[in-house]
């Protein structure tokens, strides 16, 4: 159980996908203007995540290593995440169409975006066990969704003030990002003080 | 060889897999897509404006190709007649469209004609002033005019000029935009046909309206007595048109002391206000 907790809190915090290990930039700066399409990519990025450790942890060990081609990952895994994602989003479409009028349009768009790979290559990089990289993957969503929320408010704010001409747009933005950033290497060293190790 | 025979069978082979499963998927879980809908989609403005009472133009042509009796073709206001006709052709349903209607700004509070109380220095916004002792104007009913109308309105029909929004009725849609963002609710949707409105929201007494503007609404009553269509009166210390009764007689306007009834003239249609 402790252990369970100090993966999922060091990935929401203390390496948080986004702030910390800069990963999933793209939708972090593209979809942060609005809370409620913020919210809708970020749940879907959590269950993106979670869905493909499920699926290529197995593949990993149990296909690649055992033939010696552990360095195909890469290649093995985008192609693995893009299939499972559309597959999922096929069968959501079939069976839980509320699900997918909420997620539908965010899937597609993480499908193979580099947060999702880079928390599959963590995991085995990692050495996680099965349960121990679902618990990591959902933390990195959670993190990423954390990060998601914080920013979409900070911009809010950001658009609706007055600030000189040469700021306005992506260059507030990214000043705004490093600074949320800087706040979240804070969480450096926290999670290993919590627990004692 | 084998260094490469092995990942390259298992890379294609995963490959394959996939493909096949997704090809499967496609076919087995395909849900069908409405035709109508996408059909009808192309025929609204594309706005997403809202003013039919849906979501945007998608949800709109889903509920109307759901539901083809149920849902009137004629909600969609930018569109008017045509984009009705185009939708009644579509679904073979009657389509009556409502009469065309546009925006009018019920205040003529120009900056020379009525006074401040504060020199505001804080968000531009309407909706915000709004917040900060109901605004900068003496007149608590007035214009605010930092052009929360104008960013809404996606037509360019509507302009902030001399401190008052003005309505531009040829590129004017009467969708609603700029009336739902007043948060003065001064912007008046009034049937295109109507000419004649009066230019003044303040509720206030005369006296207290006469203290802060040269021309708003003193509720003399003079344009009610003028009135041979029983189209004016006067309630809560304001005029107030009845569109469906109004003749563009113009007597009105020739009566009222305070030159607060605004006569669009015909030839130009542009708002002279």
């Amino acid at each position: 159980m402790r252990e369970a907790t100090m993966i999922i809190m060091a990935a929401v915090l203390g390496n948080n996908f986004v702030l910390v290990k800069f990963l999933g930039i793209c939708p972090f700066l593209g979809v942060s203007k609005k809370l409620d399409s913020a919210m809708g990519m970020s749940i879907a990025v959590v269950f993106v995540m979670v869905m493909s450790t499920a699926a290529t942890w197995p593949i990993q060990n149990l296909l690649l290593e055992p033939n010696g081609i552990g360095y195909m990952q890469t290649i093995v895994f985008i192609l693995v995440i893009a299939a499972l994602v559309q597959l999922v989003e096929i069968a959501m479409k079939k069976f839980v169409p509320a699900l997918h009028r909420g997620l539908g349009v965010y899937l597609p768009l993480i499908t193979t975006n580099c947060a999702v790979l880079g928390v599959c290559v963590l995991n085995i990089d990692e050495g996680y066990g099965f349960a121990q990289s679902l618990l990591n993957s959902f933390g990195a969503g959670v993190g990423f969704l954390i990060a998601m929320f914080l920013f979409a408010g900070v911009r809010g704010r950001i658009e609706s003030n007055d600030y000189p001409e040469s700021f306005k747009g992506i260059a507030s933005t990214l000043i705004a990002a490093s600074i949320l950033s800087l706040s979240f290497m804070g969480f450096a060293g926290m999670i290993d003080g919590i627990f004692g190790m | 060889m084998s260094a490469f025979i092995t990942p390259v069978v298992l890379v294609v082979g995963i490959g394959l897999i996939s493909g096949i499963i997704l090809t499967l998927a496609a076919r087995f879980m395909a849900v069908p897509v409405d035709e109508t809908a996408s059909i009808i989609r192309d025929a609204l403005p594309g706005a997403n404006c809202g003013a039919c009472g849906y979501a945007g133009c998608d949800d709109y042509a889903a509920a109307l190709a759901g539901d083809p009796q149920g849902v009137s073709p004629t909600l969609c206001i930018p569109g008017g007649a045509t984009v009705a006709q185009a939708i009644g052709e579509i679904l073979g349903v009657d389509a009556e469209a409502d009469a065309p209607i546009v925006a009018a700004v019920m205040c003529d509070g120009r900056s020379h004609l009525t006074r401040q109380d504060m020199d505001y220095q804080g968000y531009k916004t309407c909706a915000s002033v709004k917040q900060f002792f109901g605004g900068p104007n003496s007149c608590k009913h007035a214009c605010i005019g930092f052009g929360d109308c104008v960013d809404a309105c996606q037509y360019d029909a509507i302009h902030i000029c001399d401190g008052i929004a003005l309505v531009d009725r040829d590129n004017c849609t009467g969708c609603t935009m700029c009336s739902k963002a007043c948060p003065q609710n001064i912007i008046d949707m009034i049937p295109a046909t109507n000419r004649v409105f009066v230019a003044c929201s303040s509720k206030d007494p005369a006296r207290q309206t006469r203290d802060v503007c040269e021309v708003g609404c003193i509720a003399c009553r003079l344009c009610e007595k003028a009135c041979k269509f029983d189209a004016i009166h006067v309630n809560d210390n304001v005029a107030k048109i009845d569109p469906e009764k109004c003749t563009n007689c113009g007597m009105c306007v020739k009566a009222c002391p305070r030159d607060i009834i605004t006569l669009i003239p015909k030839q130009k249609k542009a708002q002279t206000a």
